[in-house]
């Protein structure tokens, strides 16, 4: 049951991603990257992970998409000219793909041998408690960084949103 | 064709990973859109995660997690200031072709 529902999601999220890449319209291409989230919070509940499942969900299929699909609609932006470069680029691009995804393999099956197995239910500290105490105790500082990153981040934009730039 | 496996080896994960990360790689490589470029590291970014969220099973620690957690809320600042950035640029050019913004190469 575990392999059948990773090969379902895995294969979704590929082939999201596959279209994210090819699609010629934005807007397609926002669609397809909200595919591969979606797909990849089912992953990480099989891999045990809860909160990160439901923050992907919220917070990048949620919000951050949001914000692309808007900013696409606001500037009306349309399908992308092809340019000679890019036709080059793509005859060359499919073979260097295959070799990093081949060289990728071969690290993987060398360097970690004997991975575990993944079962669903075989990691249960996922949850929103030991992530918060974590988060609390022993990543504090990063995570009270964080708070002052977005905090600039929220000056950047209003700053970058105003008329006269 | 082999019999399928009754549990997922946790190297699937890390390849599906390269996979997903090779591809944001070609997307940001190939497309000229600068609003599908930024979707192209957005799904680098995933990649990634899903890396953490993998190696935080195989050591049994929740740590990968938060890592993920960070890189989450490094990616939601990054799209609020891009996107801005893409605004404004807009604005001053009305076009959202990389190539026709080559005024630093000039």
């Amino acid at each position: 049951m575990d392999v059948i529902l990773f090969l379902i999601f895995a294969f979704i999220a590929v082939a999201s991603a596959v279209s994210l890449v090819l699609q010629r319209h934005p807007i397609s291409s926002a669609l397809s990257l909200i595919g591969v989230m979606g797909a990849l919070a089912v992953l990480y509940l099989l891999l045990g992970a809860e909160f990160m499942a439901a923050a992907q969900l919220i917070v990048y299929a949620g919000a951050i998409m949001v914000l692309f699909v808007f900013v696409i609609m606001l500037l009306n932006a349309g399908r992308e000219r092809p340019s000679a470069a890019s036709r080059l680029v793509r005859w060359l691009g499919i073979p260097l793909f295959t070799l990093f995804i081949g060289v990728m393999a071969y690290f993987i099956q060398t360097f970690f041998p004997k991975t575990l197995d993944v079962s669903f239910g075989g990691f249960t500290q996922g949850a929103g408690l030991e992530i918060g105490r974590q988060l609390f105790t022993r990543y504090l500082l990063p995570f009270e960084v964080t708070s002052l990153l977005i905090l600039i981040a929220i000056i950047g934009a209003i700053v970058l949103a105003r008329k006269e730039i | 064709m082999p019999p399928l496996p009754q549990t997922v080896p946790l190297s699937w994960y890390l390849l599906l990973s390269a996979i997903l990360f090779g591809l944001g790689v070609a997307g940001f490589l190939f497309r000229k859109n600068i609003i599908t470029v930024f979707m192209s590291i957005e799904l680098m970014l995933n990649a990634v995660n899903l890396s953490f969220i993998a190696f935080s099973y195989q050591f049994r620690q929740v740590d990968g997690h938060i890592f993920a957690f960070f890189v989450m809320v490094v990616a939601a600042a990054e799209a609020a200031v891009g996107l801005g950035i893409i605004l404004t640029v807009f604005k001053n050019r009305a076009t959202l072709q990389i190539d026709e913004i080559s005024t630093l190469k000039n």
